[in-house]
């Protein structure tokens, strides 16, 4: 029993990853119609910024204890993430949608992004993994034989606050309504008075900003950095985006979860290398019944 | 014009004909390193030993063969720490250079698929860092400096069995990476071999995996006295802190893998106290060894790690190779035969890394040490295991 219990606990921390990057690729697909490949990279800067940010707070110069450093280091790293996400979206995105650019073009383009974003890291900083610095003290807490971390905990709040808070912004805020009507008739929307390029850089901030608690939070769980270190999980988020009915926050949030436990669940029975392809088994199974996904509503254009 | 090329074009090859004849006075070695990719301080270690011998060698007017003084002249060839690109090293080596032997390349993932291509072109070839046994097995030109894993695996048994009192040990390996599924499999039999008690848990992980948990979790509530990690750095260093994260309070072994100063940079306190199986420790060396390292130290500011010392004793079982030839030949296939020859006679070496006796695949029986990570995170030898 304990063995079931602590393999859930595993999962919820995986899933909130999955889940954290599966909002921001949703949010801005579901305003843009746009899937944004180099979301699961921008997540990767945001584990480089908090990296910096952090080590130069508690460095030398600044000498701040961890757990201030901590609290200056989550903002601080969101808003400068949040920054790449907007820079991203002028200098790449924008001028594609200015010229009326077919949808796949621009999703070639984030691919494109993602690389450099990549590649850009490997040539600033070389291929060597950096550490990051321990900011709060590990508490290990034994419930039985169940074991649980401050941290632990903290990522799957975070996930689920999250979630809570963007399912607020888009479903009662104005601007969460200017979000929908963008996804819903973006020719119409300006006509109405609502500033849609304003409202896309908003969305961008948010999708970008959580990408960088996520690469925060990540690199504190697993204190490894790599510039490659977002590829892989940014592309099965996207995946977890899609199964759960992408352009939905509840979708992307059930689907990071759900990512996350059948992960776990196979390692728990069967050995590693089953691992993905069960997964991706059960996610193809589930889009074979449901093709837009759990939450998603059938629309007549996706790419 | 059209003549003057095609005069320029004879003479050309006239030349590229000529220089062969003219280098006679030089033995020519390649070097099949990972200068980038995965593994770049491994190439460049290697480089840093093969720099300072070929000082030694030339800066005494050259090495002696069949009475006569000739120098060496290095090549460094980088192969990107990929398979492919370890065979397209070894062909531009052998084809273009022209060079009489190879030394490289270091990990087992490049030294199996290079050691082919060498075998087949009919040139010597001694991998300093290549445990699996692949890349020596049934290839006459293929020679190394290292133990193979069938060896290490039993050390490790052996030494937490003894040191930890354990009875039941566990296993966590990487499936994708040849290296840690064989020495895996060669720990498991070793230690239900000893009869003290079961592997209780063998699990497997990928090489990009960043979380370990599961395997962690069924690991832990098998209970084992012993965790046997034989896996890169990299993820030794996201392992050893999540398992503690899951309350296991007890040992961790690892290989020879472990064995870089980045382990200690990545892993943090957590890694400390904990020891792994490798080919010589730097800490407390005595004679030749000492002299090395401090020489290697002097010139590079840094300690030489296990692959550095074993590039180093390549080229030193390389000379003697050369030695043993004979004389030179202009021929770079009849040197290459004899060098061969001169290797496959050599029965016994002492290295910086210990002495090794040499097996008809070519492969030497040497000593392993046992290494602690201590306290203060440097790597503290403990004790050595000879066959």
């Amino acid at each position: 029993m304990d063995f079931i219990i602590q393999n859930i606990l595993n999962a919820m921390q995986w899933g909130s990853f999955y889940a954290l990057i599966a909002l921001g690729y949703t949010l801005v697909y579901g305003v843009l119609r746009l899937i944004n490949f180099a979301h699961g990279d921008i997540f990767m800067v945001g584990a480089y910024i908090s990296f910096f940010v952090a080590s130069f707070l508690i460095g030398p110069i600044t000498g701040l204890s961890p757990v201030m450093a901590f609290v200056i280091t989550v903002p601080l790293t969101m808003a400068l993430t949040s920054l790449v996400g907007v820079t991203l979206e002028r200098i790449a995105y924008r001028p594609l949608r200015r010229k009326g650019a077919h949808r796949l073009y621009v999703v070639i383009t984030a691919l494109m992004c993602g690389l450099v974003l990549e590649y850009s890291n490997l040539a600033l900083l070389g291929a060597s993994r950096l550490k990051f610095p321990e900011l709060l003290e590990k508490q290990i807490w034994h419930f039985g034989g169940v074991t649980l971390t401050n941290l632990k905990v903290m990522v799957i709040v975070a996930a689920i606050v999250v979630f809570l808070f963007l399912q607020w912004v888009v479903t009662r805020t104005r601007v969460g309504m200017a979000m929908r009507a963008i996804s819903y008739d973006k020719f119409a929307i300006p006509l109405m008075g609502i500033p849609i390029d304003r409202i896309i850089v908003v969305t961008f901030v948010l999708g970008s900003g959580f990408a960088g608690l996520a690469g925060l939070l990540f690199a504190m769980s697993y204190p490894v950095l790599e510039p490659f270190m977002g590829m892989l999980i940014g592309w099965k988020a996207f995946i977890a985006a899609v199964v759960g009915g992408i352009g939905d926050i509840k979708g992307a949030f059930v689907g990071g979860f759900l990512l996350g436990f059948i992960e776990v669940g196979v390692v728990m029975v069967f050995p590693s290398s089953y691992r993905d392809l069960f997964a991706f088994t059960i996610l193809l199974l589930i889009l074979w019944v449901k093709p837009s996904g759990l939450f998603g509503i059938p629309q007549s254009t996706k790419i | 014009m059209k003549r003057l090329l095609t005069t320029l074009l004879i003479t050309g090859i006239a030349m590229m004909l000529a220089v062969p004849a003219m280098a006679a006075q030089t033995i020519k070695i390649g070097f099949n390193i990972p200068m980038t990719g995965d593994i770049p301080e491994v190439g460049e270690g290697s480089k840093n030993a093969a720099e300072m011998y070929l000082a030694d060698i030339n800066g005494a007017g050259g090495l002696e063969v069949g009475g006569k003084k000739y120098m060496l002249e290095f090549v460094y060839m980088d192969n990107e720490s990929k398979a492919d690109s370890a065979v397209n090293a070894a062909l531009k080596l052998i084809e273009q250079e022209e060079v009489v032997a190879i030394i490289g390349p270091n990990s087992s993932k490049q030294a199996v698929p290079g050691g082919g291509t060498a075998n087949e072109n009919r040139v010597p070839m001694i991998s300093p860092w290549s445990t699996n046994p692949n890349t020596t097995l049934d290839r006459p030109w293929v020679f190394r400096a290292a133990f193979l894993d069938p060896f290490q695996g039993p050390v490790v048994a052996d030494f937490a069995a003894k040191k930890f009192s354990a009875k039941t040990a566990a296993v966590l390996f990487d499936v994708e990476n040849d290296y840690s599924v064989g020495l895996a499999e060669v720990f498991k039999s070793a230690w239900e071999s000893k009869g003290l008690g079961p592997v209780v848990a063998y699990e497997s992980n990928g090489t990009k995996d960043q979380d370990y948990s599961a395997q962690l979790t069924t690991i832990i509530a098998a209970k084992p006295d012993f965790i046997f990690v034989p896996e890169n750095y990299n993820q030794v260093a996201l392992i050893i802190p999540q398992a503690r994260d899951l309350g296991y309070k007890g040992q961790f072994m690892g290989s020879d893998a472990w064995g870089t100063p980045d382990l200690v940079k990545l892993c943090g306190e957590q890694c400390n106290g904990q020891y792994f199986s490798t080919h010589y420790a730097a800490a407390g060396a005595k004679g030749a060894t000492k002299v090395f390292i401090d020489r290697y130290m002097e010139k590079y500011g840094a300690e030489p790690a296990d692959y550095a010392a074993l590039t180093w004793d390549s080229i030193g079982l390389m000379v003697e190779g050369i030695k043993n030839a004979g004389k030179v030949d202009s021929n770079p296939r009849k040197m290459r035969k004899a060098i061969r020859d001169g290797l496959a006679a050599i029965k016994s070496f002492d290295g910086v890394t210990g002495s090794s006796k040499f097996n008809e695949q070519g492969d030497p029986i040497k000593c392993a040490v046992v290494v602690k990570i201590s306290e203060e995170g440097t790597f503290v030898f403990e004790e050595s295991v000879c066959p």
